[in-house]
Parts: structure tokens; sequence; C-alpha cells
């Protein structure tokens, strides 16, 4: 569904992707997990060709969407994305928010306000949000209303960057929950970046870990428990002693 | 479009008010104050709507638009929001900078109408209160004086102040990052790079209409 060959994204001379492969089946659930400033979000960043790379190829669905330091145009695939920090519209309500893609391609506000309490509903929020703005809402809230923007759109591809950070465990696991049904609703490929291990094993299908710009190790929630990869065991148990200082 | 229009009106009303009274005063007391009734209403009302009324309407409007344009546009910036414009497949510069310069061209015009006959009422109050002026002389002198050219050389000059004032804020704010800090200096550059370009092509405007 994804294939990255060799991506590599600087920014002035500092290298962030150092020749990243990686390879994502369709109807699956991946996860990259790294430690921060690693490169996860830059990475998500390239594929939605908000960052351009400097090498490397991108394809999606067999078609090569950047090669040779240009994106193509291709509009056919449909990526929604759950940005790390929300990035609700906060001059919008609740739901013009969520309903956003759909008002803009012009249609009806009512059907698109229905639309925006069914979406909200999906996510577990209520009706008495959709008048709101976002800086009303608590952190999980936005992250819900993030989410249900996201899928708004009917993706085939979804990314999450970091959906559980600063969240309290149980919202935690609520939002976790919520990805893998709604994924599954939609039958989306999703891209989960995250730092938590625990979401991490209960999202995903397979777990790549980016370090320094490259991907050092991949596997599955079974493997990486006894994986002796040391950058993975320092990681995945959170010591301050090993090889990623 | 409000915003930039109908919240900007105070302000420019009561700095072009005070800035024709100002003029009024200068002109009487520095000339010989011969046949200064004539002189006066005529340089008040030159001066306001060829050149105080769109500078001055304009850098207000800078100070008040350029920076809320950055400092919105530049949030959205530093928090994904523009990011996330893109991945709803909206074009950020028809959703956010097309519909700003629009509105800062066409408003700032009209804006500076209010300020063109605030600034001469400026001048016809002092004028009338202070330096004992006849007041329908004083009118009727600024309209026999003024053409039709001196207004519309200033409409044209303010509708440009407009596109100089929300597209300096326009980018300031698309090109800020690295956070609140990167949002306070997007800000700053917009009012005064907006300043800067606005004093400079006045000038030049000035020398296209009236230098020949
Ligand atoms: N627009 C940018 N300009 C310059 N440097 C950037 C930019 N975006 C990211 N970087 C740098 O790239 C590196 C990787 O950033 P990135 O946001 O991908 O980290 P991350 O792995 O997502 O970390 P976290 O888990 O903390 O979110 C960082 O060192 C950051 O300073
Ligand atoms: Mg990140």
């Amino acid at each position: 569904m994804i294939k990255i060959e060799n991506l590599h994204k600087y920014f002035e001379n500092k290298k962030v992707l150092n020749g990243v492969n990686l390879d994502i089946e369709e109807g699956t659930s991946s996860v990259i997990i790294g430690g921060s400033g690693t490169g996860k979000s830059v990475l998500i960043k390239c594929i939605l060709g908000l960052l351009t790379p400097e090498k490397g190829r991108i394809s999606i669905k067999n078609n090569l969407i950047f090669e040779n330091g240009k994106f193509k145009k291709n509009s056919k695939i449909k990526i929604g994305m759950l940005f790390q920090g929300g990035a609700l519209f906060d001059s919008l309500r609740i739901w013009q928010n969520v309903s956003f893609y759909n008002i803009q391609n012009g249609k009806n506000k009512k059907l698109c306000f229905d639309d925006a309490i069914l979406n909200l509903e999906k996510v577990g929020l209520s009706k008495d949000v959709v008048n709101l703005y976002p800086s009303e809402l608590s952190g999980g809230m936005q992250k819900r209303v993030a989410l249900a923007r996201a899928i708004s759109i009917k993706p085939d591809i979804i990314f999450f960057d970091e959906p559980t950070t600063g969240l309290d465990p149980i919202s935690a696991d609520v939002i976790n929950k919520l990805i893998i049904e709604k994924v599954r609703d939609i039958g989306a490929t999703s891209l989960t970046i995250t730092h938590d291990m625990s979401s991490a094993r209960t999202i995903s299908d397979k777990i790549h870990m980016l370090h320094k710009g490259e991907i050092i190790w991949e596997g599955n929630k079974d493997t990486i428990e006894s994986t002796d990869n040391p950058f993975v065991v320092q990681f995945i148990n959170g010591l301050s002693e090993g090889p990623i200082n | 479009m409000t915003f930039i229009g109908y919240f900007s009106l105070p302000v420019v009303s009561l700095t072009s008010f005070f800035t024709g009274g100002a003029l009024a005063l200068q002109i009487y007391y520095g000339g010989n104050q011969f046949n200064s009734e004539a002189i006066v209403s005529s340089i008040v009302a030159l001066g306001i709507t060829r050149e105080l009324g769109p500078v001055l309407g304009g850098i207000v409007v800078a100070g008040r638009v350029s920076s809320a344009i950055a400092a919105e546009l530049g949030t959205m910036k530093v928090t994904e929001q523009i990011d996330a414009l893109k991945t709803l497949s909206a074009d950020p510069i028809s959703y956010l900078i097309v519909p700003r310069i629009i509105s800062g061209i066409i408003m700032l015009p009209i804006l500076i109408i209010f300020a063109d006959i605030i600034g001469i009422m400026g001048g016809w109050f002092i004028g009338t209160q202070s330096l004992g002026f006849n007041g329908s002389v004083y009118i009727q002198n600024t309209v026999d004086f003024l053409e039709v050219n001196d207004i519309s050389s200033g409409l044209i000059k303010a509708s440009f102040f407009g596109f100089i004032i929300t597209i300096m804020g326009c980018y300031q704010g698309f090109n800020s990052n690295g956070g609140a800090q990167g949002v306070g200096k997007a800000t700053t550059n917009a009012v005064v790079s907006a300043s800067v370009l606005i004093l400079a092509s006045n000038y030049i405007m000035t020398n296209l209409f009236f230098a020949s």
C-alpha cells in the first residue's frame, strides 16, 4: 500500500531522515516507535507531501508519488491525518471542523451538520459539543474531534501522530479502541506514531522502530517482547542506560 | 471584512480628525495669514485626500490588521492547522490568503473615504472654532478647490495599501515557525514591513500620479 525507499530529509544541514525503507501492507495497522526527535513526524509529513524530501521514492498503491525530488499529483487516494496537537481550526465550530472537507466541497450545510453529529457519535461525543469552539473542549475531547474529522473524509490511508500523548490512561485506551474500530469500519490502512508502548501493543499488526533517521527494527507485538535488539530492548523497557543516548 | 473595515473606523477617524486639525493650525500659523481662509481649507483638503488620509490611515490599519493577520495565520502555522487544511484537500492560498487580500483591497478605500471626510472636518472644526473662519465659506472653498483626481488618487493608493497590509500579514504569518516566539516575531515583522512599504510605495505613486 505504502512503499518508501531510501528516503532522505535534511533541515539546513541537519540530517533527520537518513535512508528510510518502509513497506506497509494494505489493510494493516502499523506502528512506528522511536525516541523524541528521531524524525517520526517528519516521515509522515513527507508521505503526506507537507515536507519535501531530498532523495528517495514513495509509492502509494503502486503509484509512484515521489521521485527525483518531486511530488506527482495523485488525488485519487485519500489520506486522513490525526495531528500530534489535534490541529483543529480554532475559528470554526466543532461541527464545521468535523465536516470541513464536505463543506469545502460544496455539500449542503444541513447535511454537513447532521453528518458531523453522526461522526461525533462514532467517537463517543454527544451533540452538546457541536456548536462549541475547539478551545472550549478538553485535550482528550479535541483528539476525538480530530479523529472524527480525519475519518469524515473516508480515507484509504490514515495516519495517527501520537494519538494518546497527553491523555490519562483510560482516555488513551478509549482512543486506542476507537482507532482500531474506526479504521476497521472504513477499511483503511493505518500508520500510527507513538512512544506509548501499551498503545503500540494494542493497535499494531506490525511495529517498526525508527532511530537516527533509519528503520532499525521491524516485527510485531510478540517478537518485540523476545527480541534482543539492544535499541528495542532499551526503548520498550524505558531504560536510560543503553545504545540510545 | 468587518474586522478590517468597521472596527478600524474609530481609530482611523480619530487619527484623521486630529491630523486635519493640526494641519489647519500649521498652515495658519506658518503662512503669512494673508487670505488664510482659502489657503488653509485648500491645503487641508489636498493634504488629507492626496497624502495624509491614505498614508496615516494605511499605517494605523497596518498596526491593527497586518499584526492580527500575522498572529492568526502564524498560530495556525505553528499549531499545524495549515498542514491540516492541506490534508483536507483545501488550498491554504485560496482559503486563507485570497479572501483577506480581497477584503483589504476593498475595505481600505472605503475606510479612507471616511478618513478624508473626517480629516477635512478636523480642519474645518479648528478653522471655525479657533481661527475664526466662516464655516460655510470654508466648506465652499474646499468643494471648489478639490478635484476628483485628488480624491481618486488617494483611494487608489488606499487600495494598494490594503494589498500591502494584508499580504504582509499573510506572508509573515505563513512563514513563521518556532512556537509562540515565532508568532510574536511574525507579528512585529508584518507591521514594520507593511508600514515601510506603505511609505515607500506612497512616494512612488505620488510620483507617478502627479509628477508630469
Ligand atoms: N520544519 C522544521 N525545520 C527544521 N527542523 C525541523 C522541522 N521539523 C522538524 N525538525 C527537526 O527534525 C527532527 C525530528 O522532528 P520530528 O518532529 O519528526 O520528531 P518526532 O520523532 O516526531 O519527535 P516527537 O516524538 O517528540 O514528536 C527534530 O530534531 C526537529 O528539530
Ligand atoms: Mg512528532
